[in-house]
């Protein structure tokens, strides 16, 4: 921040002690602005606390906790942690259930999303509200309702599904002990839930399309399929883009009540349904392996990162516009 | 347009067969859960859950209210929850996201890359967990569902595209008038600003309403565990229920325990405030959303 001092002022004077003015102009920088600066006070506090603090707490993944002997004072174990993390055959299986499930997610919510928000756009404001609502309201639900629904639905002996599945003349399926079922379970539940989200984001794209265009295709005889084709989806991509890289870039974490609440913690269902943010959490509260929860974290914290990285330079080279930073 | 749409009326029959089709997939789902509140225990032994209950009734509701202690306490710690955070990150929130939003300060582009590299990279669960049981000490008390989520860097986001729309004059304005930077805010800021806080303070209320997550890593004490907890514990074991009522100093005959039709009882009563206000709600959100899209 040292460059926030006034260039103005150092040109005037001597080049002795650069470092030293800088300091100064910084100081007097604050005290001008203390006012300002007094009001993101609180606010800096909260961020500093919940948010840069738990960073320190990483070196967690390095150690052997011991509370008797505080963070700090725990003994050094190198990266025995993350040997016993990635020598278990865990660390594979949530590792591919957490990018293979968040792939679906992103691939089927987004296209029906996108498939949504265009055919909304030729229904009129009315029915479109109408719609919405409908389409909307699961959003509104916490994941815990979510599971109460979905247990209405796949309880075995009561189930709608295995209900009907009766009177269809097929067999009924132990829903909560069969893992193979889950990915699709859990895909079609996400839809459900975010559909009527990521639809309306996609409408407002729409929405903000400058309507001379479709009415010139209209007057030159294009149909509805070829505006759809010509005008909407070329002019809706970059912000279709944007939100799928978004999505790419936080692909290692998960929605954890969606994984927690929905299976009903089976054990059963692990091997389909178990992704980093549920094992790092069954690992510091159920077996309390905390230096192992650590490790797993910071493997998830910094292929996260590397990966949002990743994805603003992809964004940079379409469009520095859409950039993140 | 208006002309043009006449011509593909069949298409547009199919547009509006489809949105059907698919409204009802989203609410179909949750009809099945009114139901089922509504229904009598014997009528599910034998039927299974049913969209329409062969008869209705409200017994699950009048169990649950019999003694109504639990429910009680956990309305009011996710009213307290829900009420106290909105207001203390609703201010705390809108203060920092102002500061980041003026762009004569030269301090905000610092501060808002100290802000949102949250969004980037993150200490995870355990540090977090550590923090808050072992440092601040504030597990199992209601401060520890509160102040996690003071501040949620998405939010100062939000609030930061609200306000950058605010004209520099205004602000050069009050300073000519001699107003600290404390008063413009509160005297000038705020009340232009009222929409915009509106739209975040519901964003936060739905957050501490709707949240699990802080109870499930930090509460113990039965009489601090707020609705949507409540609500995951009575589906992890439904004799948590039962024991938590009889707590309530009323013996209750276990077997006439209406285990599936209270449990969906209770679905409705903690999902039922949301209901309510969610057309109010949407509005709001709608607003708030296409914002965050547009300029996040």
């Amino acid at each position: 921040m040292g460059n926030m001092a006034d260039h103005s002022v150092l040109k005037l004077e001597a080049p002795v002690g650069i470092e030293k003015r800088k300091r100064k102009g910084f100081l007097r920088e604050v005290i001008r602005n203390r006012g300002i600066i007094s009001l993101a006070i609180p606010g800096l506090l909260f961020v500093i606390v919940f948010y840069y603090l738990p960073m320190f707490g990483l070196v967690l993944a390095f150690k052997d906790l011991n509370f008797s002997k505080g963070i700090w004072g725990s003994d050094w174990v190198g990266f025995n942690n993350f040997k016993f993390f990635f020598t278990s055959d865990a660390a594979l299986e949530v590792t591919r259930n957490t990018i293979v499930l968040n792939l679906s997610f992103i691939a089927i919510t987004n296209i029906m999303a996108v498939a949504f928000a265009l055919l909304l756009f030729e229904l009129s404001r009315k029915a479109v509200k109408l719609y919405q609502t409908t389409i909307f309201f699961p959003y509104f639900l916490s994941w815990v309702t979510v599971s109460y629904v979905t247990y209405a639905l796949l309880n075995p002996e009561l189930g709608v599904i295995n209900h009907l599945f009766k009177m269809l003349g097929w067999e009924g399926i132990s829903w909560y002990f069969e893992a193979k079922y889950w990915p699709f379970i859990l895909s079609l539940a996400f839809l459900w839930k975010n559909v009527g989200y990521s639809m309306l984001i996609f409408y407002t794209g729409l929405l903000a399309i400058d309507k001379t265009f479709y009415e010139a295709a209209a007057i030159d005889g294009a149909s509805k399929w070829q505006q759809i084709r010509k005008i909407s989806i070329p002019l809706l991509t970059p912000l279709i883009t944007l939100i799928v890289l978004l999505q790419i870039g936080r692909i290692f974490y998960s929605d954890f009540g969606l994984f927690y609440f929905l299976p009903a913690d089976s054990g059963a269902l692990y091997s389909t349904t178990d992704v980093i943010d549920t094992y790092v959490f069954r690992a510091l509260r159920i077996t309390g392996d905390t230096g192992m929860a650590t490790a797993a974290g910071l493997y998830q914290s910094v292929v996260g990162f590397a990966l949002v990285l990743t994805v603003n330079l992809i964004v940079r080279k379409f469009n520095k516009e859409n950039a993140i930073f | 347009m208006e002309l043009h749409r006449k011509k593909h009326g069949f298409s547009n029959w199919l547009i509006h067969l489809w949105f059907i089709v698919f409204s009802l997939f989203c609410i179909i789902p949750f009809l099945y859960v009114i139901s089922i509140s509504f229904s009598k225990e014997t009528d599910i032994a034998l039927h299974g859950y049913q969209l329409i209950p062969k008869t209705f009734t409200t017994f699950a509701y009048e169990y649950l209210f019999e003694s109504p202690k639990v429910l009680i306490s956990s309305y009011l710690v996710s009213i307290a929850v829900t009420v106290l955070g909105t207001i203390l990150s609703l201010i705390i929130t809108a203060k920092l996201a102002y500061v980041l939003s003026r762009k004569d300060f030269r301090g905000s582009k610092p501060m808002s890359f100290f802000v949102f590299f949250t969004l980037l990279f993150s200490g995870g669960l355990v540090p977090w967990f550590i923090l808050i049981k072992n440092f601040l000490h504030i597990d199992d008390t209601i401060l520890s569902l509160i102040l996690p989520y003071v501040i949620m860097p998405w939010h100062v986001l939000l609030m930061k595209g609200f306000l950058s729309d605010i004209p520099p004059a205004l602000i050069e304005s009050g300073k000519i008038d001699g107003a600290g930077e404390w008063r413009i805010f509160y005297n000038i800021i705020l009340p232009i600003s009222k929409p915009a806080m509106a739209t975040l303070g519901l964003f936060i209320a739905f957050v501490y309403w709707n949240d699990w997550y802080l109870a499930l890593l930090y509460i113990d004490s039965p009489n601090l565990v707020p609705l949507q907890y409540m609500l995951y514990r009575i589906m992890n074991n439904i004799q948590f229920l039962s024991t938590s009522l009889q707590s309530g100093n009323i013996s209750i005959d276990l077997s006439k325990m209406p285990n599936e039709t209270a449990r969906m009882a209770m679905a409705m009563l903690a999902a039922g405030p949301i209901l309510f206000v969610f057309p109010f709600f949407q509005k709001y959100f709608i607003k708030g959303l296409t914002v965050g899209a547009v300029k996040g």
